[in-house]
């Protein structure tokens, strides 16, 4: 085992898949000589190239859309959205034209296409730069929507995304670039909608993805010298969704918190507790608790931002107040 | 076919399929009065010179972006009439087997990448066909077709750009038939003309009489060249006109029956076509008799095939949504 950051991971996906194939390619803004703005392509453009690596104009709709057209004729393009933010701009494009195509032509049209993106609060990116922005994606049929939250999830599932013949929102956190964990060595993958039990635990049962794992652990830590026992459940993947693991963790603890950082009202967190009802109701001991972003825009300043997402202590609280 | 090269039956080829594409709309006319298709359809009859010359200049493996108002381009392209009347009837036998309909309707097989039903949706797909023949350095081309309403679109825009800034063999050939919508190019279109628009982007612009197949085929042909030349895209805008409405059932509140008539009259690609064929002595009155029946003996087995098929079965809604689900 290496150890390795998030941004090496992703870095070392994309070079070993492009070195593996002729017909991967990364366009996007700045990801070229400059390798990206959180530096998540640095030294390909080196390595591979202007015609494998290249900038694009700032035209979101167009990166998405020219990489569907190329994705449409046989290549397999890896485009980069700089902010999940700015996915918005590319609406149109993600919802209407990528996720429909293989559908509406009635599985004529194969699109084998990665949308690389991040999200999430980072350090005063303000309400156009942190957001969390999953459930806009999760919405639309067609789409698979992958959010992995350690740099051994994050190669090996970028890996198996650009492998993968359907188009991918593939959403990294930018607090999570600069965290270091072990990478199995050699070409492995991590297949795309199974979740990972990144902790066991008989008490209770926190599902989570992203970042929030991570804040998630560190509150499963705080509970575990309490004598609570909490088991954390990485989804990796929102859609496909793990929906088995998510139900034999729920029947085994009889609790469910559901930890993101996205705001509460509509977030996909509301979508798993519905199916936790739907599926284990009979086994619940307590209601399910949604941990999430408050209703607000991202503020600016740091105490103002951080009041509005969750973090290991109010984890914490949540999970003590269901037992 | 080669301009230069241009010879009799090349010309009849050009005419007949001009009568396709007119008895193709007209019968889809029809059906969608007998409420025999389930959606909306938007036809382009009065438009036929820009599709069929446009697809008579670009080879079988170029690859065309389509529009809403797409099932000409899409024969032009050399489609089968009678799976297009299935998709339209949303037969299971049809090209997207009932999951599209006209407004998604495609062949891959024939580098036909859809109609699409967002105004300027096939912009920046184009741009990517056009990117993928670049890296994979073959001489192919792609054209994007599009209404004078769709350059009022940001797609518009930013794939014109970055098909300049990469020089990507793609043209941009816009029918304007002078009604975005419902909504007058003569109040929506800032600077009056879409071609015009190109010298913001150093590219050439060219403007050509949609209405005659020839001069489509000359204009379209030159930017054909200088896509295949490596020397990147250009903007090709066909003056043409609608006679339906933008879709089926359109009241037409935003023009006089005076004004269809008129250029139905005076302007008519496929009479304006005939009158020359017969004074160059390319096409006699029987031939022309012999030619319009045949492509409605077309449209008829068609038709009758796409009555016929089968409806698609409700469990085929769950398939396609992913590859290896």
């Amino acid at each position: 085992m290496r150890v390795m950051s998030y941004r090496e991971a992703v870095i070392e996906a994309l070079r070993e898949e492009m070195t593996r194939d002729g017909n991967v390619f990364l366009m996007g803004e700045d990801v070229g000589r400059m390798g990206g703005v959180f530096q998540a392509t640095a030294g390909l453009w080196e390595t591979f190239g202007p015609s494998r690596v290249f900038d694009t104009p700032i035209s979101e709709v167009a990166i998405v859309g020219a990489a569907l057209g190329a994705a449409l004729v046989g290549l397999r393009p890896v485009a980069e959205i700089m902010f999940v933010d700015f996915t918005g701009v590319a609406m149109d494009q993600i919802a209407n034209q990528v996720a429909k195509f293989h559908f509406m032509t009635g599985g004529q049209a194969i699109v084998p296409l990665v949308i690389r993106t991040q999200g999430g609060v980072g350090f005063g990116d303000a309400a156009q730069h942190s957001q969390s922005l999953e459930a806009w994606h999760t919405h639309i049929p067609g789409l698979k929507v992958v959010m992995p939250s350690t740099p051994s999830d994050a190669k090996g599932l970028l890996k198996t995304s650009i492998r993968d013949d359907n188009p991918i929102i593939f959403i990294e956190h930018k607090l999570l670039y600069q965290t270091e964990g072990p990478i199995p060595e050699g070409d492995y993958l991590v297949p795309i909608g199974k979740a990972d039990i990144k902790k066991e635990g008989k008490d209770v049962t926190i599902i989570t993805w992203s970042k929030m794992v991570l804040d998630s652990l560190e509150a499963a830590s705080l509970l575990e010298e309490e004598g609570i026992h909490a088991e954390v459940v990485d989804l990796r993947t929102l859609n496909p969704l793990d929906l088995d693991t998510i139900i034999f963790s729920v029947k085994k603890t009889g609790r469910a918190v559901i930890v993101h950082e996205a705001c509460k009202t509509g977030g996909f967190g509301a979508e798993i507790a519905a199916l936790i009802v739907e599926k284990a109701f009979d086994y619940l001991d307590a209601p399910i608790q949604r941990i999430a972003g408050i209703d607000t825009p991202i503020p600016y300043a740091a105490p103002l931002y951080r009041a509005v997402i969750p973090n290991p202590d109010k984890i914490a609280q949540a999970v003590r107040g269901l037992l | 076919m080669n301009q230069a090269k241009l010879g009799k039956t090349d010309m009849l080829n050009l005419f007949k399929k001009m009568l396709l594409v007119r008895a193709f709309e007209e019968k889809a006319g029809e059906l969608f009065q007998q409420n025999l298709i389930p959606g909306f359809i938007h036809l382009s009859i009065g438009q036929e010179a820009s599709s069929v010359g446009t697809c008579s200049v670009i080879r079988p493996n170029d690859y065309v972006a389509s529009t809403h108002r797409g099932h000409g381009h899409m024969i032009a392209k050399g489609a089968d009439p009678k799976r297009m009347f299935a998709e339209i009837l949303g037969k299971s036998t049809g090209y997207c087997k009932g999951k599209g309909g006209s407004m998604h309707i495609a062949d891959f097989s024939l580098g036909f990448l859809g109609a699409n039903g967002v105004v300027g949706g096939g912009f920046p797909i184009a741009v990517g066909a056009g990117l993928s023949i670049k890296l994979r350095r073959t001489d192919q081309i792609a054209i994007v077709f599009f209404g004078d309403g769709a350059a009022n679109r940001g797609t518009f825009h930013e794939a014109l750009n970055m098909a300049a800034i990469w020089k990507l063999p793609v043209i941009f050939v816009c029918e304007n038939n002078q009604y975005a919508s419902t909504t007058s190019i003569s109040y929506s279109l800032a600077g009056g003309s879409i071609a015009g628009r190109a010298c913001a982007y150093g590219i050439p612009g060219y403007t050509a009489n949609g209405n005659d197949v020839l001069e489509v085929r000359e204009i379209v042909g030159r930017a054909v060249l200088r896509a295949r030349s490596g020397e990147g895209p250009s903007i090709v805008e066909n003056k043409t006109y609608r006679y339906r409405g933008h879709f089926e059932g359109d009241p037409q509140k935003y023009r006089s029956p005076q004004e269809i008539d008129g250029f139905k009259k005076e302007q008519d690609p496929i009479a304006v076509f005939e009158i020359r064929l017969k004074t160059a002595k390319v096409l006699t009155d029987s031939a022309a008799k012999k030619m319009r029946k045949d492509v409605a003996q077309i449209i008829e087995d068609a038709v009758h095939y796409a009555r016929e098929a089968p409806l698609p079965q409700p469990e085929d809604a769950m398939e396609d949504l992913f590859v290896n689900p």
